[in-house]
Formats: C-alpha cells, structure tokens, sequence
C-alpha cells in the first residue's frame, strides 16, 4: 500500500514536468533529424517523401569554410574568455568579503543586463562615428577606412565580451572552495610562482575550468546574433546560416540538415565528457576499494 | 604579492571593458546629436520620443504578458520537477533529469529552430501563445536547476518534526515547506521572469506577425536604422536590471 502510495507521488510529482519537455523539448529535436532527411517545395513547405540530397549538399566547400570558422571563432572565444577568467577567479576568491561582494555584483550586473543591448553598445563604440573609433584614429593606432565593424575580429570582441561572465562565476567557485596554502606550500618547496600557479591551481580547480569551457563553447558556437549585427559576410557562423535558410529562403530542411549538425557537434562531444567522468570515477572508487 | 597585484589589475581591466560601452550608450542617451561621436550638449527629448513611441509599449505589453505567463506555469512545474529529482532516486528520475539538463548544454538556436518545426508540422499558427511555449520550456530547466539546489540545502527534519507532531502533508505542505522554500521559490520566478523577457534568439524564431516582444523590437531597432531613441530604451532597461539584480541578490543572500 505504501510503496503504491509512493510510487503515485512520484508519478504525480513527475508527470507535469515530465510531459512538457517530452513534447516541447524531446520531439522537436529529433524532429530537426527528421527534417534533414525531407524535400521541400519552393513554396516553403515540405513535401512526401525522403531524400539524401539536402544531407549531400552539405558537403559544399563554402559550408566548409564557414563550419572551419565557426569552429576556430568559438575555441577562441573559449580560450580567452577561459585566461582572463582565471586571474579574476583567483582574486574574487583571495580578497576580503566586503571587496569580493562588490566584485561579484558588478560582474553580475551586465551579465543579467541585456544582450542585444551589450551587443549594441559595441556596434555604436565600434561604428566609423563612434567614439572608440575616433579615439583610435586620433591616437594613429587605426587609419581612418579601416572598418572595425562587420569582420570576424568584431564577432570575436563581442563574443569574449558577452560570454566572459559564464567563464567567471564557475571559476571562481572553484576558487573558493581551493585550499591556498598548498600554493604556499609548493612556493616553500621551490616552486616557481608560474609552475605553482599551473601544477597546483589549475590541476585543483579544473572541474570549474572545466564547467566555464562548456558554458562558454555552446553558447559561443550557436552564436547568431552577434555575427548577424557585428560581422560581415566573411564573418558568417553556422547560426547565420540556419536563421538564413529558415527566415530568407524558406528552406527548412536545409536549417534542419545544418542544425543537426550543429547539434551533433555538441551533444557527441558532452556525452563522450560525461562518459568519460563517470568512467574515472568509477576506476577512482575502484582503486579507492583496492586501497 | 606581485601575482595578487597581476590579478587585481586584470581584474580591474576586465570591468572596465565590461562598463565602458554600457556607460558609453548612458551618456549618449542624453547626447543632443544624432550621431555618437559629438557631443553637442544635453537632452532629454529621446526620453520623450522614446514615450511617445507605440509600437514600443505593444511590445511593452506583448514581452509581459509572456513573461508573466512562462514565469507562472514554469515556477509550477520546475518545482515539482524538483521535488520528484530530490526525493526519488529511481530510473524515471534519471531520464527526467537528463529531459531536464539537456536544454542547458544545447545552443539557444537549437531550441528555436526546433521549436519551429515542431509548431510548423502540426500547423500551428505562430502567435503569443507559440512564444509562451517557447519560453516556459526554457524557464522550466533553470527554475527545476535553482530549486534543486535550494532544496539540497534544506533541513527536511523540519518536515519530519511537523510529521510527528501530528501534522497531515497537506498541512505540512501547506505550513511547513511552502513558507520556507518561498524565498527559493521567488528567486526561481524571477530568474524566469529575467531570461523569458530578455529572450531575444528563440522568441524570433517562434514568433509570427503580431507577436513582437520588446528584444524583437530592439533588434530590429538595430538592424534597420535606428535614432537615439534606442540608447534612451537601452538606459532604461539597464537601469531596471540594476534594480532586478539587487533585488534578486538579497533574496538569495544566505
């Protein structure tokens, strides 16, 4: 009676949750799989049938190219939004409360404050009127026609810009749970600041290196409005090709061929990550019961 | 120390790229000109340009009867997803949590363009309502995530103690948890509250004419020529941000 009790509470609990991602979330998912595999009509809709073509036109060298620099725009965002993260981490966790509250609210603040706003405070900075651009042709650092807006340099300010903070917060949650005296200790022992920094520090906090690579990645990768307001054509990511084929040519399993890719190239390698965690810590308990 | 000093300088230069173009947009919100790059003296007429402006206050309405409507049915069901992953540890919670997580490890982009397949095979016409769903799906996982670990952190030997003193769930539901879980509960409505209207990539995929939400009307702002009305909009929102942020973080505060 009990455990029948039970069983309908948990049903009960589950059930509201449960049914509203399966349809909103699970299907439609696997519906852009589906799509991939679909032939549309120049109308927009989507006729009978399967077909493998919109899987073949994949292979068309310009999507190469801009697969290639989604790819290096989104690493790099990562790398650099991770190596400026690290010395902030480390500072939020080592200062005094009060300065590390006050810390901590003004990273939060444009965090939370708009996205398109954030993106569009640097495309009036970044214009041939704005301000930072004058500033850098009066100090000769740029020359008056260069562009600084729509290039893949802009997409890359923008994107550290706005994705720093998901680096941060995870980092510096780390940080504070580090013990700072065995940097101490490897110093006393004859370690080199630097060597100290990256054999102790990183190797203790980068579970939270680890969580701020994947909270910039994704987000960086699926990146469309930043390349859509700040970048050129040569600057165009797989997102801008996606909202293109869906908003410009109607042409929907095409967005689906590139969305599953795009959904494949993140999904493959977080399952691969969380087997392979799960997989050490096994041999960890393992070794740990041997001991 | 010279490492403490390399940190806080950096430390330092990271907040000022951060506030620099924010500030930036603030003061050219009062700029006289139409262009940023000149200064040409003190204004408050984008101000009332920006009142003035009807499409904005549609889109006003529009973003806030979305959001108020995806904060209601999200706060709903992520709590109880939470309480089902806290109590239960069985194989359906397993699968629920990962229905749960994985929209969290999935670009935005996705979850719009497959929203909108999903509403264009069964015919549904793209409306509010398309975007409320959109937007509940969303808010769900990041209420079910704060509730989670609100509830981690929670003394349930309260519940037993109200259990032995003789009190029906219903009553310890009702008496017990519901008080003590508000702040936790609030904090998950306003961060839902937040993400639904500051949406911009998933709402422009499902919604259709009619349906602009404020970020829609902004973007578009942007994208096709815009007055210094926008920086009057942009330091408006800031400053009501400010103000959620503040708020939100002292409900959290432990």
């Amino acid at each position: 009676m009990s455990i029948r009790k039970t069983f309908l509470d948990e049903f009960l609990l589950t059930i509201p949750s449960f049914t509203w991602l399966f349809v909103f979330f699970l299907i439609p998912t696997l519906i852009i799989f589906g799509y991939a595999f679909k032939p549309y009509d120049i109308y927009g809709g989507i006729t009978e049938g399967w077909t493998l073509d919109t899987i073949k036109s994949l292979a068309n060298p310009n999507y190469f190219l801009m697969i290639w620099r989604t790819l290096w725009l989104s690493s790099l965002t990562t790398l650099i939004s991770v190596a400026l993260a690290l010395p902030i981490g480390y500072q939020l966790a080592c200062t005094s409360k009060k300065l590390r509250q006050i810390l901590l609210l003004l990273i939060v603040v444009p965090f939370w404050s708009s996205f398109l706003i954030r993106i569009f405070a640097w495309k009036t900075l970044l214009h041939p009127e704005g301000a930072f651009k004058q500033f850098l042709v009066w100090a000769h650092i740029v020359n008056a026609d260069t562009s600084l807006l729509y290039n893949s340099g802009a997409v890359l300010l923008v994107m550290v810009y706005t994705y720093l903070p998901f680096a941060v917060f995870p980092i510096y949650a780390a940080a504070s749970k580090f013990n700072f005296q065995l940097l101490e200790a490897a110093m006393d022992l004859g370690a080199t600041r630097s060597r100290a920094f990256f054999h102790v520090l990183v190797p203790g906090i980068k579970k939270g290196i680890f969580t701020a690579v994947v909270m910039v990645f994704i987000p960086a990768i699926g990146a469309y409005v930043i390349p859509d307001l700040v970048g050129g054509s040569n600057s165009e990511m797989i997102g801008n090709k996606i909202a293109q084929r869906t908003f410009v040519e109607r042409n929907l399993p095409q967005a689906s061929a590139l969305s599953a890719l795009l959904a494949l190239s993140v999904l493959i390698p977080m399952a691969g990550l969380s087997y392979l965690t799960s997989r050490s810590k096994q041999l960890e308990s393992v070794a740990r019961n041997k001991e | 120390m010279r490492k403490q000093k390399f940190c806080l300088t950096i430390t330092t230069l990271v907040l000022v790229f951060l506030y620099l173009p924010i500030l930036m947009l603030v003061i050219s919100s009062f700029n006289d000109s139409r262009f940023g790059g000149l200064w040409s003296g003190f204004t408050l007429k984008w101000y009332e340009r920006l009142w003035n402006e009807k499409n904005m206050w549609q889109a006003v309405t529009n973003s806030l009867i979305v959001a108020i409507s995806a904060t209601c049915v999200s706060t709903v069901l992520g709590t109880t997803a939470a309480f089902a992953l806290h109590r239960y540890k069985s194989p359906m919670q397993k699968i629920h949590y990962s229905l749960i997580y994985t929209p969290l490890v999935i670009p935005d982009i996705l979850m719009g363009i497959s929203l909108l397949l999903f509403f264009v095979a069964l015919n549904l016409h793209l409306s509010l309502f398309t975007v409320f769903i959109a937007h509940t799906t969303f808010c769900l996982t990041y209420v079910t995530m704060v509730m989670l670990s609100k509830l981690q952190h929670f003394d349930f030997s309260v519940v037993e103690a109200a259990q032995d003193l003789g009190a029906d769930s219903w009553v310890v539901f009702r008496r017990v948890l519901l008080p003590l879980l508000a702040p936790g509960i609030l904090a998950g409505a306003l961060l839902a509250f937040t993400l639904s209207l500051d949406d911009f990539v998933i709402t422009f995929f499902v919604a259709g004419q009619g349906a602009t939400t404020l970020p829609i009307y902004v973007y578009s702002m942007i994208k096709f020529g815009s007055t210094p009305i926008i920086n009057a909009l942009s330091a408006v929102i800031l400053i009501i941000t400010f103000i959620t942020v503040c708020i939100t973080q002292s409900l959290t505060k432990e």
